[in-house]
């Protein structure tokens, strides 16, 4: 789990440093970042290699030595990842097979990886896409104001709150709001993306989605936007003093307009910076959430993955989300390139 | 040789007894430090006071499922079992995992990010590409991974969260690495011939040696988190009570439909005021050995 209350330091380095490319074309930025990227690609593929075949005391073997009964399964596998050939030669293979979006056969459901793992990222997409746009709204909008009147009773309230929230497990959180709302008060659905037997119409569905949307979508906006809030807090709490700060008050503008207009998006930069840099950790709740709330998502298939072991479906998906987090990092870091002043004008 | 020694020493007092009159002034440091006491203390005593047999499937005395009682202070679970004696246990497995992963991650984290600061060429440049790389992936994801595919035991879980976590202590430890090996007392102990075992062992990891405690005690806590979730997703050590194994029995035998609350809030609760603790007490610790921070905070 990353640490997001020490990263200040790294935040402050982030928008020092900015890469040291500064000042060079957006065009080589640009290339440059998305080379990075397509390493950081090559890597998950040689990491999602290594840690099911050629790291000691790797999977195959030890399946092939606790589960005789399992015969066919292991007689497929060894097909499918040819074991009987070299580590080299197997590596090339998975790498073709990769290049042509294969994945090999799940064990549990006989299935394409690459099929099962279609079908799902909607889902997550839809969880995770909506925690992130309210986490970072709220924790933006009470860092923001708990800074601007640091030491004030709000500030302290919102700073020991994220701290408690920072520190409950996303899924046991999950459990409580799932006994207190949707078995105790019964306002919410406990389980699904959607009612059994489904509904007609297309509002009426949008609206069944929402209403089993609302209590795990709550679960991870209340363990992340805490986070966004001590980072925003922090971020904004370093400008504070800033010189460009007195001058705008000194050209007698109102506070609220010095606030938002001059501090905030300053420190809005190296904010947007980590909260792209630890999507990583809220795709990380998303497996637990979704065990909670029987969320139909990517999360759920690992978590489905885990209790058999389904290796092929394992990898699948540890490709598939360490691949999705780094495209978003690189397209994190262009957009902010291209929406910081300080570097169009350079 | 005495008198310098015995001088360093009171220097060294005295600085210490400095730094505990500033965390001592922080009420949240103190409140922290307070809880993980309470708790370390309980956990050590847990096999005195605790008797074996309520940890027992098969010698359990209770209901399925029992509600709190003069008997059962907090209920049962689905096996008969006190949930009091469980979550007493459960504080051991959390503690031990907790803080040997925070040291292996700290110790990976603080190594990578003082050969990063000090080498430079492209060995350096391979080690910070490679923290980057492990900064921004699923951390979770990836000790999922390793816990699957290794033999199971409370030693693999601690090496999947080590390994994982440990980015974002290097680029801490290297940005700090970086402004020591600025100072002119580096560039002194260069010019009378020191190696760069003498700098990065004499100099410079003393220097960053606060700054990697403060991170330290804040891992415990995430890293206290990445265990219950690790148990709660069904890869705990087998054979031992944890919180998050505890969590999981809660949900797989349907607890949280029969409204067992009294099954799910002890453990849970109980992962929150440890790491609460480990977190208080971490930002006290940050802010007695960050100047910057004093200020802010």
């Amino acid at each position: 789990m990353v640490d997001v209350l020490t990263t200040t330091d790294s935040a402050a380095d982030l928008k020092r440093g900015g890469g040291g490319v500064r000042g060079g074309s957006t065009l080589r930025f640009v290339a440059a970042k998305i080379g990075g990227g397509l390493v950081s690609l090559v890597m998950v593929v040689v990491l999602g290699f290594f840690l099911f075949r050629a790291m000691p005391g790797n999977p195959v073997r030890s399946l092939i030595q606790d589960r005789p009964g399992d015969l066919a399964q292991v007689e497929r596998l060894k097909r499918e990842w040819s074991l009987d050939k070299s580590l080299f030669a197997q590596f090339l293979d998975y790498l073709a097979d990769l290049a042509h979006g294969d994945l090999g056969t799940s064990f549990k459901y006989r299935q394409p990886v690459t099929d099962l793992i279609w079908d799902r990222v909607g889902a997550t997409v839809l969880l995770t896409g909506t925690a992130l746009v309210l986490s970072v709204a709220l924790g933006i909008w009470l860092g923001t104001r708990a800074a601007w009147r640091h030491g004030s009773r709000f500030d302290q309230l919102s700073t020991a709150t994220a701290l408690v929230l920072w520190s409950v497990p996303t899924f046991w959180l999950g459990l409580i709001v799932l006994i207190v709302f949707a078995v105790g008060l019964d306002m919410f659905p406990t389980a699904g993306m959607t009612s059994p037997g489904g509904v007609d119409g297309f509002f009426a569905s949008v609206l069944d989605t929402g209403h089993h949307l609302v209590l795990p979508a709550l679960t991870m906006v209340a363990v992340v936007y805490a986070q966004y809030l001590m980072v925003m807090r922090s971020s904004l709490l370093e400008e504070m003093n800033a010189d460009y700060l007195t001058t705008a008050r000194a050209k007698g503008l109102r506070d609220d307009l010095v606030r938002s207009r001059h501090a905030v998006p300053n420190a809005l930069l190296p904010t947007v910076t980590i909260i792209f840099l630890h999507i990583g950790f809220l795709i990380s709740g998303a497996v637990t959430v979704e065990k909670v709330f029987s969320w139909p998502g990517l999360g759920l298939l690992t978590y489905e993955a885990i209790q058999v072991p389904d290796y092929p479906l394992l990898q699948g998906s540890l490709i598939v989300l360490a691949g999705a987090v780094i495209v978003m990092n690189v397209f994190a870091d262009i957009i902010y390139r291209l929406i910081d002043p300080r570097v169009r004008t350079s | 040789m005495t008198t310098t020694g015995s001088i360093v020493w009171a220097r060294r007092r005295a600085a210490l007894g400095a730094s505990w009159k500033l965390f001592a002034a922080n009420r949240s440091g103190l409140v922290g430090l307070g809880m993980l006491g309470v708790v370390l203390v309980l956990a050590l005593l847990a096999p005195l006071l605790v008797p074996a047999d309520s940890l027992s499937v098969t010698r359990s005395t209770g209901g399925v499922l029992e509600p709190p009682s003069g008997e059962f202070w907090l209920g049962t679970d689905e096996n008969g079992r006190s949930v009091l004696a469980l979550t007493w246990y459960g504080a051991r497995v959390s503690l031990l995992v907790g803080i040997a992963a925070a040291l292996l991650s700290v110790g990976i984290g603080t190594v990578v990010g003082m050969l990063a600061a000090h080498f430079r060429g492209w060995g350096s440049a391979l080690l910070l590409r490679v923290t980057d790389f492990f900064l921004v992936l699923p951390s979770l994801v990836l000790a999922i991974v390793l816990s699957t595919v290794l033999a199971r035991g409370l030693w693999t879980i601690v090496l999947a969260i080590g390994v994982t976590s440990w980015p974002s202590t290097a680029r801490l430890v290297r940005a700090q690495t970086l402004t020591i090996e600025a100072r002119p007392y580096i560039e002194r102990a260069h010019v009378l011939g020191g190696g760069h075992a003498h700098i990065l062992l004499r100099h410079v990891l003393p220097a960053v040696f606060p700054l990697v405690l403060a991170n330290t005690t804040l891992t415990v806590g995430s890293a206290i988190i990445s265990e219950s979730t690790l148990a709660f997703l069904g890869l705990g050590a087998p054979g031992t009570v944890s919180w998050g194994g505890m969590l999981k029995a809660a949900l797989d035998t349907g607890a949280v439909t029969a409204g067992a609350w009294w099954y799910l809030l002890p453990p849970g609760l109980a992962i929150v005021v440890v790491v609460l603790g480990f977190t208080l007490a971490g930002r006290a610790l940050e802010t007695v050995l960050n100047p910057n921070l004093r200020s802010r905070r």
